[in-house]
């Protein structure tokens, strides 16, 4: 039989009768969620954004032809040494093409299944710039603008010009922007390239791509997939490669695979080409949190100093509260409500706090030449982590609550009284 | 006439430092209505035999009924009840809870109780105070009012339950002989009155020979 009225109404007068105590404690907690909010938010914001500037324009399979060699050499083929012992000197790659075969009817085959999000071709191609007697070398990629801009952010890394203008502009060229410094280069220019069969193609300047790696955008640009291939002298069904983006990542590995064997290709898997970045924003998942987890434990332990002084201080009134009907659980409740009153305040005001900011962190300007579209410090709000910290909020002060309360319950009356 | 509080064979020894026999069979009752007082010198152990009674002390041999219930080796959680409703209390030091006011100290057995609503509660603990002619203090807080009037609220916290008994622990050790005078009249106007059981362990003589009974222990043991 608790009577829930009665407990809650001594707790609050315990704590409004010491409510300087009672602050201290809640702003330890309030100090520990709000950290804990903003760290998380403003450490998961700038994991998202170095994520994405890798893992966006990525595909999450990728499909080529490799150039490697058969793995059956001649020799075991052949009958009459199938029982002996082979050894075959230097061997070398296979001559193949590079382009996939029959590249467009596998393409809508793919875009066809339910969990494709959209397979787009490429060419990619080694190039040489051409700047007077100099030739730079370099890859000149060949894509549908439009949809690379749809699919794979292409936009957020186009500095200046767009993917429409170089949609529009049959000898257009997307310039990477190490290469313009180089060689000077302004939009509106033209730029000419050499692919490596020969031959010199002015093509115009029609916006400049930074992708946030230097070395990449020292070589890269990109360019139509009818000017590439009508640079390199191939047909219209010449592609090397189709990206395909998912709409769950988690089935890259099982489609990949399925691709290789249906098709006979090369199909890599995002998880596989980019597994150092899982683990790179696992570690700082880690220490977010082991740092979180401190500050709550500091915090917590402060309420469990500050709930034992005040059991220390009330001796009397734990004991007038047992003589007087009160059972050791009632006078545990009181305290234990106490704790739990103190830990929903302060949590309640550290997710504001932590709200405010991480929002506040958002309206700083953060400018760097690796990332052309970020302009303040990433945050990610992401309401799974409010919950999680009301939770720990909740949870800690219980703990903390949780022993001193039961030592109130445990003290005897008599010996209290008897001890005046 | 109705047994109120019944002690047979109470034994207590305390272990620490060493093993000693504090209680050695006692055996007495209290009838509705009586006023009876334990006197004795110091160490004699009729304070232990107050918290035994007042089922506080739990750690005895022998039996104790209450209003003919047998009360020995019920759960903890009983027991507080059984003192909640049938036991006040009234302590040498007064015990009030001092951050609250007067009134809310005087309710707040009731509202542990929880058998009447906060209305009631708050009826029944202003006629308490009235009846002990405090009922100016009501708002005040219990830190704000002196150690007689202090231990006139405790009465009315001790009564607002209605309880079988009310016990003392030197309920006047701690008053100069004016307050000790009024709360003895408050006791004798509610045993006579209202018929309402008391016991109370005294120092006092004078106070005790009021009284309709002495007990008088000596060595843990009861004499008269």
């Amino acid at each position: 039989m608790t009577n829930w009225k009665v407990i809650l109404s001594i707790a609050k007068t315990h704590l409004l009768t010491k409510i300087k105590q009672t602050s201290t404690a809640a702003l330890g907690v309030t100090f520990g969620i709000g950290s804990y909010i903003t760290l998380v938010c403003f450490m998961t914001g700038l994991n998202n954004m170095l994520d994405n500037l890798i893992l966006n324009q990525t595909p999450h399979v990728h499909i080529y032809n490799e150039i490697e060699p058969s793995a059956k050499q001649p020799i075991s083929l052949y009958d009459d040494l199938s029982e002996s012992f082979n050894v075959v000197h230097s061997i070398k790659p296979k001559l193949s093409q590079k382009k996939i075969h029959n590249a467009l009817p596998i393409i809508k085959h793919l875009e066809a299944n339910e969990n494709v999000y959209g397979a787009l071709p490429q060419i990619k191609t080694q190039i040489f710039y051409i700047a007077g007697s100099i030739e730079i070398g370099g890859n000149l990629t060949g894509i549908n603008p439009l949809d690379e801009a749809k699919f794979f952010n292409m936009a957020d890394y186009i500095v200046e010009g767009s993917a429409k203008a170089l949609h529009n502009t049959d000898n257009g060229i997307l310039l990477g922007i190490g290469i313009a410094k180089k060689m000077s280069l302004k939009v509106g220019d033209r730029v000419q390239i050499s692919p490596i069969n020969g031959g010199i193609f002015p093509l115009k300047i029609v916006g400049f791509y930074q992708s946030g790696i230097a070395d990449l955008d020292a070589i890269q640009s990109f360019a139509n997939i009818k000017t590439v291939q009508r640079i390199l002298g191939k047909a219209q069904n010449y592609i090397t490669d189709i990206n395909v983006k998912l709409y769950d990542i988690e089935k890259s590995i099982p489609l990949s695979k399925q691709i290789e064997k249906q098709f006979k290709l090369t199909a890599i898997d995002i998880k596989t080409a980019n597994a150092q970045f899982e683990t790179g924003t696992t570690i700082r998942n880690l220490i977010t949190y082991a740092v979180s987890i401190t500050l709550l434990i500091v915090a917590g332990f402060g309420i469990y100093n500050i709930l034992n002084m005040l059991i220390y201080e009330k001796m009397n009134d734990i004991a007038i509260l047992k003589a007087t009907g009160f059972s050791g659980k009632d006078v545990q409740l009181i305290f234990m409500s106490q704790a739990m009153i103190i830990g929903f305040v302060g949590g309640v005001l550290g997710l504001l706090i932590g709200f405010g900011l991480a929002n506040l962190i958002g309206t700083i300007p953060f400018q760097t030449e690796a990332l052309p579209t970020v302009e303040t410090y990433p945050i990610n709000m992401n309401p799974y982590f409010f919950i999680i910290g009301f939770t720990f909020a909740m949870l800690s002060t219980f703990l903390a609550g949780y022993l001193p309360s039961k030592k109130a319950k445990k003290i005897d009356p008599v010996k209290i009284i008897r001890g005046q | 006439m109705h047994t109120v509080l019944e002690a047979k064979h109470i034994n207590k020894y305390f272990k620490k430092p060493v093993l000693f026999h504090v209680l050695k069979d006692i055996n007495f009752t209290i009838k509705k209505g009586e006023f009876a007082s334990i006197m004795g010198k110091s160490g004699c152990g009729k304070s232990t035999l107050l918290y035994i009674l007042s089922t506080m002390d739990t750690d005895y041999e022998g039996e104790l009924f209450l209003n003919n219930e047998l009360i020995t080796g019920q759960d903890r959680q009983h027991l507080s009840y059984l003192r909640n409703k049938h036991i006040g209390f009234v302590f040498q030091f007064h015990y009030l809870l001092s951050e609250f006011t007067v009134l809310e100290n005087v309710m707040l057995p009731a509202r542990k109780l929880a058998e009447k609503s906060a209305q009631e509660i708050e009826h029944d603990a202003m006629q308490k105070l009235k009846m002990l002619n405090i009922d100016h203090l009501a708002k005040k807080r219990a830190l704000q009012v002196s150690g007689g009037e202090k231990q006139r609220i405790a009465i009315a916290r001790a009564l607002i339950n209605n309880p079988s008994i009310i016990m003392g622990d030197e309920p006047t050790g701690n008053l100069d002989s004016y307050n000790a005078e009024n709360v003895f009249n408050i006791f004798k106007q509610l045993s006579s009155e209202e018929g309402l059981s008391l016991l109370v362990v005294t120092h006092d003589e004078d106070f005790a020979n009021k009284t309709d009974r002495i007990i008088q222990m000596g060595d843990g043991k009861i004499i008269t």
